[in-house]
C-alpha cells in the first residue's frame, strides 16, 4: 500500500450525535481525535475533555500590555518629552487617553490573538493538513458533523477502529489518506521566492508612500506650507504705497516684555532709586558671569581690572574695584551698562534687562572676592 | 435538533402567597416611611418620589423596549422569558399614582417654575416655551397614554395566542414593535429630559436620554433575570431551560453594562474635554464635599465590578452569580438614579438615610405585588407562541 493512512472518519448528522459520539471517544483508549462542526458548538470541547485554550491567556497578556504601551507611550510624549498646554487639560489628560488606550489593547489584543493561533496553534508557515481539500472537509464546512480518530495513536488499528466507531451510529466511515504531495512538502520561510516578493512588497509600499507623501501631494496648488507667499524681512514691497516690505510700529507700542527704561537721558543719580530684582543665588551668578564673560571681559577684562585683552588698541576702561564703583547702587551699574558712558556704548539692544541684572550681580561678586570681608573666611 | 421530539408539560402552578404578603408588607412599610417623610422633610421627600417614579419607569417601560425587541429581532430563546418581562411590564400602569404628588407640586423640586426666578433669568425664560407646567404634564399623560396602550397591544395578543396558538398575533405583534420602537425612543428620552435633567434646568446634555435608557434596559434585564431564575429553580417554568438560555440573559446584562458605561463616559469626556462653564458645573457639582466619593463609586458600582462578576464564561451559566450580578445590577441603577436626582437637593454632601430607604422599600414591595397580581390568572410561559418549541430545545 503506497498510500499513507491519516485517519479514519465519521460522519454524523445531527449536533445531538456528534456531543454524544465525542464523550464516548474522549472516555476510550484513544487520544488523538478531533471534532469538526460547521459552527462552534457550545460545551464541545468540555465533552471532549479538552484543555481550556491558552489563547485567553495570550489575548489577556497582550491586551494588557497594548493598555500599557499606549499609556506609556502618551505619559511618555504628552506628559515627559514634549508638555504641551491643551485648553488647560493637564499633561497626563486621563480621560482624553482612554479611547486611545481602549483602541491599541483591542487591536493588539485581537491583531495578536490571531497571530498567535496561526503560530501555535496552525504552526506557520505550514499551512498544510492532510484534510484540507478532502470530501470530508466539504461535508462538516456546509452542514454535517465530523469526528476523526488519526492514525498515529498508539492504540489505532484499522479494523477495531472501524468497529468502534461503527457503535457510535454515524451516517458514513472513511478513510483519509496522506495526500503524497504534501508528505514531501515542507513550508521554508526563508524560501528564494518567498524572500523576492517580501522584497517586493517592501520596495512596492515604501516607494508608494514615499511618491504619494512627497510627490503626489506637492503637485500645484497643493505645495509645503514654508512655499506660501510671503515678504521677507528688509525687502521692497509693491503692495504698501511706501514701498517698504517691513511696516513701522504704531507709535507708542510697547514690544512685550520689554518695558521702556525711563531713566535714560537722566542723571545716574535718579537710577539709584532702581532696585535689582534678580536674587544673588548660583543660577544669576551663572548665568551673570556668561554675560559679563561675553560681552563685558573683552574691555573691562575677566575680572573687571580694567585689563582689557585687546592689548592698548583701544582706551583702557577704569578698574570696576574702585572705590567709587564699590559704593554705586546695584541701579547706578545697570544705568550704565543700560544707556553706556562716555566711550562705553549702550547695551540695551544686546541684553535682556534681566540679563543686565545678573551682570550687576556678577561684578558684585567679583568686587567682592577682590575686598574680602573678615567674616568671609568664615565659610 | 434533537432527535427525541420535545413535547412541552406545563401546567400552572399559582404563585405562594407568602410572597404575596411580603410584597403588601414591603409595599405598606415604603408608603408609611414616604408618607412620614412627607411630613417631616417635605422637599426632600418629593425628590424622592421623583427617584422612585424613575426607578419604576425605567424597569416598566425598558420591559416592553424588551418584548418588542424579541419580536423585533426574532429571537427564540427570550421566548420563554416574555411572559416574565410582559407582567414587570404592567408596572407602567401605576406610573400615575407615582408621578402624581410630583404633578400635584412641581413648585418644589423643578426650579423652572419659580416664576420670580425666571424673569431675572434669559436662559430660563428662553426654556419656557418647553419647560412649563402644563405642557409637563401634557408630556407626561401623552407617554403614559401611549405606552399602555402599546403595553395593552403586545400583552392581550401575547394572551389570546395562548388560548389559540395562532401565528398571525406573532406577525401582528412584530409590526407593532416597529411602530413602538419610534415612540419609545422619543419617549424615553423626554422622561430623561422632563424628570431627571431638568432638576437642574440650566444644564443641558444631547446624550442624557440614551444615557438614562442604557442603565434602565439594564435593570430591567436584571429583573427578568432574577426572576426568573428564581421561578425557573423552584419549579415554576417547564423543564428544558437551561444553562444556555442562562447564558444569554447573562451576556447581554454584560453587553448592557458595557454600552453604560460607553455611554457615561462619552458623556463625561465630552463635557470635560469642551470645558464649557455651562456644561462642566454638573460635574463640579458632583465632584464636590462626599460626592466626590459617590461619583467615584459609580465608576465601580455600575461598571467595574458587574464586568468582572460577568465576564467569564461559567459565570453567566451560574445560576447564583446570574442572582447576585441581578440583585446588585438593579442596587447599582438606583444608586445611579440617586447620583442624578439627590446633588440637587444636597449640594455639599451626600446624604442617604430612611427617607432613600422607604423608596428601596416601596420600589421592592411594588415590583413584587404588581408582578404577582398580573401573574395571577396568566401563564407563567407563553404557551401559544410558535417559537417556544424551538425556544426551549435553545442550544448556543
Amino acid at each position: 500500500m503506497d498510500k499513507k493512512l491519516f485517519c479514519l472518519a465519521a460522519i454524523f448528522d445531527k449536533v445531538d450525535d456528534i456531543t454524544k459520539a465525542a464523550k464516548k471517544v474522549a472516555e476510550s483508549e484513544y487520544k488523538f481525535f478531533d471534532v469538526h462542526t460547521p459552527y462552534p458548538v457550545h460545551g464541545l470541547s468540555q465533552k471532549m475533555k479538552l484543555k481550556p485554550s491558552t489563547l485567553g491567556y495570550i489575548a489577556l497578556i497582550l491586551g494588557l500590555s497594548g493598555a500599557a504601551l499606549a499609556l506609556l507611550l502618551m505619559y511618555y510624549t504628552k506628559t515627559l518629552n514634549y508638555p504641551q498646554n491643551i485648553g488647560g487639560k493637564p499633561t497626563f489628560a486621563l480621560p482624553a487617553f482612554i479611547p486611545i488606550t481602549f483602541e491599541v489593547t483591542v487591536l493588539l489584543a485581537s491583531v495578536g490573538t490571531v497571530l498567535a493561533m496561526l503560530f501555535i496553534y496552525f504552526k506557520f508557515p505550514n499551512n498544510s493538513h492532510p484534510l484540507h481539500g478532502t470530501e470530508y472537509m466539504d461535508k462538516v464546512s456546509l452542514d454535517k458533523f465530523g469526528l476523526i480518530i488519526e492514525a498515529k495513536d498508539p492504540q489505532f488499528d484499522e479494523f477495531k477502529v472501524k468497529e468502534f466507531l461503527g457503535s457510535l451510529n454515524p451516517e458514513v466511515i472513511m478513510p483519509i489518506y496522506y495526500d503524497p504531495e504534501d508528505l514531501n512538502f515542507k513550508a521554508e520561510i526563508f524560501h528564494p521566492k518567498f524572500m523576492l516578493l517580501l522584497g517586493v512588497v517592501i520596495v512596492l509600499t515604501a516607494g508608494i508612500s514615499y511618491i504619494l507623501l512627497n510627490k503626489w501631494k506637492q503637485i500645484p496648488p497643493r505645495n509645503w506650507m514654508w512655499e506660501q507667499p510671503r515678504l521677507n524681512v528688509q525687502s521692497s514691497s509693491s503692495f504698501f504705497s511706501d514701498g517698504f516690505g517691513m511696516r513701522t510700529p504704531v507709535p507708542g507700542t510697547v514690544s512685550r516684555g520689554n518695558f521702556p527704561y525711563v531713566y535714560s537721558g537722566l542723571p545716574d543719580t535718579m537710577a539709584k532709586n532702581l532696585i535689582n530684582p534678580v536674587l544673588m543665588n548660583e543660577y544669576h551668578l551663572k548665568k551673570g558671569k556668561e554675560h559679563y564673560n561675553t560681552f563685558c571681559s573683552p574691555c573691562h577684562g575677566y575680572f573687571g581690572k580694567g585689563d582689557s585683552r585687546l592689548n592698548n588698541q583701544f582706551p583702557n576702561p577704569p578698574s570696576l574695584h574702585s572705590d567709587k564703583l564699590r559704593n554705586w547702587t546695584d541701579g547706578q551699574i545697570y544705568h550704565v551698562i543700560t544707556v553706556g558712558q562716555n566711550i562705553m556704548p549702550s547695551y540695551a539692544s544686546q541684553l535682556e534687562p534681566i540679563e543686565r541684572w545678573q551682570i550687576v550681580n556678577y561684578i558684585r561678586a567679583l568686587q567682592r572676592a577682590l575686598n574680602a570681608r573678615e567674616e568671609d573666611l568664615n565659610e | 435538533m434533537s432527535n427525541t421530539d420535545y413535547t412541552l408539560e406545563y401546567s400552572k402552578k399559582p404563585l405562594p402567597g407568602k410572597v404575596f404578603t411580603i410584597g403588601i408588607i414591603l409595599t405598606v412599610i415604603g408608603i408609611a416611611l414616604l408618607a412620614i417623610a412627607y411630613s417631616v422633610d417635605y422637599v426632600r421627600a418629593s425628590f424622592n418620589i421623583i427617584l422612585l417614579f424613575s426607578f419604576v419607569a425605567s424597569i416598566s417601560l425598558c420591559s416592553i423596549f424588551l418584548i418588542a425587541l424579541e419580536y423585533l429581532a426574532g429571537a427564540v430563546w427570550s421566548v420563554p422569558f416574555r411572559r416574565i418581562t410582559e407582567f414587570l411590564a404592567s408596572l407602567v400602569l401605576i406610573l400615575p399614582i407615582l408621578a402624581l404628588p410630583v404633578l400635584l407640586d412641581l413648585h418644589t423640586p423643578f426650579h423652572w417654575t419659580h416664576l420670580e426666578a425666571i424673569e431675572s433669568d434669559p436662559i430660563l425664560a428662553g426654556k419656557r416655551p418647553y419647560l412649563n407646567e402644563t405642557f409637563f404634564v401634557v408630556r407626561f399623560i401623552v407617554i403614559f397614554i401611549l405606552m399602555s396602550l402599546f403595553y395593552w397591544i403586545f400583552t392581550s395578543r401575547s394572551q389570546k395566542q395562548d388560548l389559540s396558538k395562532d401565528q398571525k398575533f406573532t406577525t401582528q405583534n412584530i409590526k407593532f414593535s416597529a411602530i413602538f420602537m419610534l415612540f419609545f425612543a422619543v419617549s424615553m428620552t423626554i422622561i430623561a429630559l422632563d424628570w431627571l435633567m431638568s432638576l437642574e434646568p440650566h444644564w443641558y446634555s444631547t446624550i442624557f436620554g440614551v444615557y438614562y435608557f442604557s442603565g434602565s434596559v439594564l435593570a430591567a434585564l436584571a429583573v427578568v433575570t432574577l426572576f426568573s431564575v428564581i421561578l425557573n429553580e423552584a419549579g415554576y417554568l417547564p423543564k428544558g431551560i437551561t444553562e444556555d438560555h442562562y447564558y444569554s440573559l447573562g451576556a447581554l446584562m454584560f453587553a448592557f453594562s458595557n454600552f453604560w458605561a460607553y455611554i457615561a463616559f462619552s458623556q463625561f469626556m465630552l463635557i470635560w474635554y469642551a470645558n464649557l462653564p455651562e456644561e462642566t458645573f454638573w460635574y463640579i457639582q458632583r465632584g464636590e464635599g462626599s460626592w466626590l466619593y459617590v461619583s467615584i463609586g459609580l465608576i465601580f458600582v455600575r461598571f467595574i465590578i458587574p464586568y468582572a462578576l460577568l465576564v467569564s464564561q461559567t459565570s453567566k451559566k451560574n445560576p447564583r452569580r446570574l442572582k447576585f450580578v441581578s440583585i446588585w445590577v438593579l442596587a447599582a441603577h438606583f444608586y445611579d438614579l440617586y447620583w442624578l436626582i439627590a446633588p440637587n437637593y444636597s449640594k455639599d454632601n451626600a446624604i442617604f438615610g430612611w427617607i432613600e430607604l422607604g423608596v428601596i422599600i416601596l420600589a421592592t414591595g411594588l415590583i413584587i405585588v404588581v408582578f404577582n397580581l398580573a401573574a395571577k390568572n396568566r401563564n407563567l410561559i407563553p404557551i401559544g407562541d410558535p417559537k417556544l418549541k424551538r425556544a426551549m430545545e435553545f442550544r448556543l
